[in-house]
């Protein structure tokens, strides 16, 4: 076991800690805004998709890169923008009255 | 290591750390907007770092050209599906998420091994046990958050109810068999494309034998569990391709999954194995089982239910599963603003796992503008019903079964609201179903409650009408 994976196990093994202090504080009315938010979060697997797209020489190698950083990508937009949707519903008060296209959704 | 290593790690440091803080601000309504933004910003700064990265490297046209290309298409239907969905289709487009997260991570180890046997030098074990990691946590992800988004779509291919595949537990095992020989002859040392090919299919496979057994009701567990494996997946990932931040926000993702998946399935009185392994083996043994007798049950009719809703000082609202399903969010908004205009207090009581999942009834109210200090936990509203005049019920079910307070019952030990406190009960439901206990709600039978049989949408617009009316 090298030094570098031995600094890796190091901070996965803080990372997990911290998440469970922080996740568990949150209430439950957020639950489904953080899973949400947790999603996006793992988006963060585009940096990998790009580092990987480097080396991608080969077409075998660009067509997987290609398709890891487009998933990736939708990953991060996606769950960021649906998230931000989500929590801007929340509001102590109501601004303005429900339209009635909001009806017309069901 | 030179100037603009050191610029990138510490810019992927600070990503790193935005989407714990990120995370922390999630703890109230009121800066769970701003974290979101927080987590978003350092996901720019992170991913803006690696493009530095890789002009430092040389990248050639055809590197950028996949990322400009792939950013685009992922960007865009990423940005389309995450503003169009409808909110009670949340749960289907975290799946979907968690599909290509995971997707995207298992491709990463791909590509990787493939590089790494291609190189002259054997690839060390310790590499060889993350990528076997990296693709059978991803693997599994991809095409169970498939399953479990299709289930939840109500697709043909994925039917909601459980799906009991023939000879699936043969299935089942053998993929087992491929994934434990394939990985233990890679850990020995040897170096091999097919094999680690071998226990990609493998893991495919078994990420659909895994969800197809399970049931709709169960998914949202399912999913956030499948949420927790796609952050460990990136985690992976990251040992991989031996960078910080992958591990560090893949770490606290799988954790927070983890503790969501907890609290859903502790919710519901069920433990996550228990979920898990009931789609491989019985399932539906628990229903059916307690159907006792009924007992008498008292329709209500519109007028008389509109006349103790409009005369009541204060009401609590019991939004469920029903109502979700039905998207009555605004039609029960609506009634409890005209009940306000008359002078009457309107609570709603959430119960965790109201809706689809864990705060999902929240946010569907949220949409339909119900301000959210409206909007109260069980622990908190419980001891409420005793002095509320009217419980409104709408689809909800097993969340309000009195049996839970007493041994011997399915619903056993599972927290409940106390709404058979309340000095009337109103319940609208389409029939006398059980819920997904699969046994009678003694709350139908008590003598203070009156059934209003109506779909939730319809039932409400008619209570609407009717307090209007008078």
């Amino acid at each position: 076991m090298n030094e570098q994976l031995l600094t890796n196990l190091t901070i996965f093994v803080m990372a997990i800690l911290v998440g469970f202090a922080v996740i568990s504080k949150v209430p439950a009315t957020l639950h489904t805004p953080l899973m949400s938010g947790a999603n996006s979060i793992h988006g963060i697997v585009l940096v990998g998709a790009m580092l990987i797209a480097l080396h991608a020489t080969e077409p075998l190698g660009q067509v997987l890169s290609l398709v890891a950083v487009a998933f990736a990508t939708m990953n991060v937009v996606g769950g960021y923008v649906v998230t931000d949707r989500m929590l801007q519903m929340f509001r102590r008060r109501p601004t303005a009255p429900a339209k009635p296209a909001d009806e017309a959704e069901g | 290591m030179d100037t603009i290593d050191v610029l990138v790690r510490l810019a992927w440091l600070a990503g790193a750390s935005t989407f714990v803080i990120g995370l922390m601000r999630m703890n109230s309504p009121a800066t769970a907007r701003n974290g979101n933004l927080v987590s978003a910003g350092g996901m720019a700064i992170a991913v803006g770092a690696t493009a530095v990265l890789l002009a430092r490297d040389g990248a050639g046209l055809t590197a950028w050209l996949i990322i400009a290309v792939g950013i685009l298409v992922g960007g865009g239907l990423g940005l389309y599906t995450a503003r169009s969905v409808k909110m009670t289709a949340m749960p289907q487009l975290v799946s979907l998420f968690n599909a290509v997260g995971g997707g995207a991570a298992a491709l990463i180890a791909i590509d990787e091994y493939i590089r790494l046997v291609n190189l002259p030098e054997t690839t060390p074990v310790t590499t060889t046990v993350f990528v076997v990691l990296d693709i059978l946590i991803g693997a599994i992800t991809f095409t169970g958050s498939l399953v479990a988004s299709g289930k939840l779509m109500g697709l043909a291919i994925t039917p909601s109810k459980p799906v009991r595949i023939p000879g699936g537990q043969l299935v089942t095992v053998a993929v087992a068999a491929i994934v434990v020989l394939g990985s233990v002859f890679l850990f020995l040392g040897n170096e091999s494309l097919p094999v680690m090919l071998l226990i990609l299919a493998a893991s495919l496979v078994f990420g659909v034998t895994m969800t197809m057994p399970i049931g709709g009701a169960d998914m949202p567990v399912v999913i956030s569990l499948l949420n927790s494996f796609t952050g460990t997946a990136v985690a992976m990932a990251g040992f991989v391709l031996n960078n910080v931040v992958l591990i560090i926000a893949g770490a606290l993702v799988g954790a927070s999954g983890a503790i969501l998946t907890k609290l859903m399935a502790d919710a519901m009185n069920r433990s996550v194995l228990n979920i898990m392994i009931g789609g491989f083996g019985g399932g539906d043994a628990a229903a059916g089982a307690a159907a006792g007798p009924g007992g008498s049950v008292r329709e209500l009719g519109v007028d008389d239910a509109a006349i103790q809703l409009a005369y009541a000082s204060s009401v609590i609202v019991v939004p469920g599963y029903g109502l979700a399903v039905a998207q009555a969010q605004h039609a029960v908004r609506e009634l409890a603003e005209l009940l306000e205009s008359r002078g009457v207090d309107v609570k709603y009581a959430i119960h965790p796992v109201a809706g689809r999942m864990p705060g999902h009834m929240n946010v569907l109210l949220a949409e339909a503008n119900v301000p959210y200090p409206l909007l109260r936990e069980m622990d908190d509203i419980n001891p409420e019903f005793d002095r509320a005049d009217v419980a409104l019920v709408v689809g909800a079910n097993d969340v309000t079964n009195p049996a839970a307070r007493r041994p011997g019952s399915p619903v056993s030990g599972m927290p409940i609201l106390d709404v058979d406190h309340a000095k009337n009960i109103i319940v609208i439901k389409r029939s006398m179903a059980p819920g997904y206990a699969g046994i009678d709600n003694e709350l139908y039978t008590n003598e203070k409650t009156g059934m209003l049989f109506a779909d939730a949408k319809e039932g409400l617009a008619n209570l609407v009408a009717a307090v209007k009316a008078l």
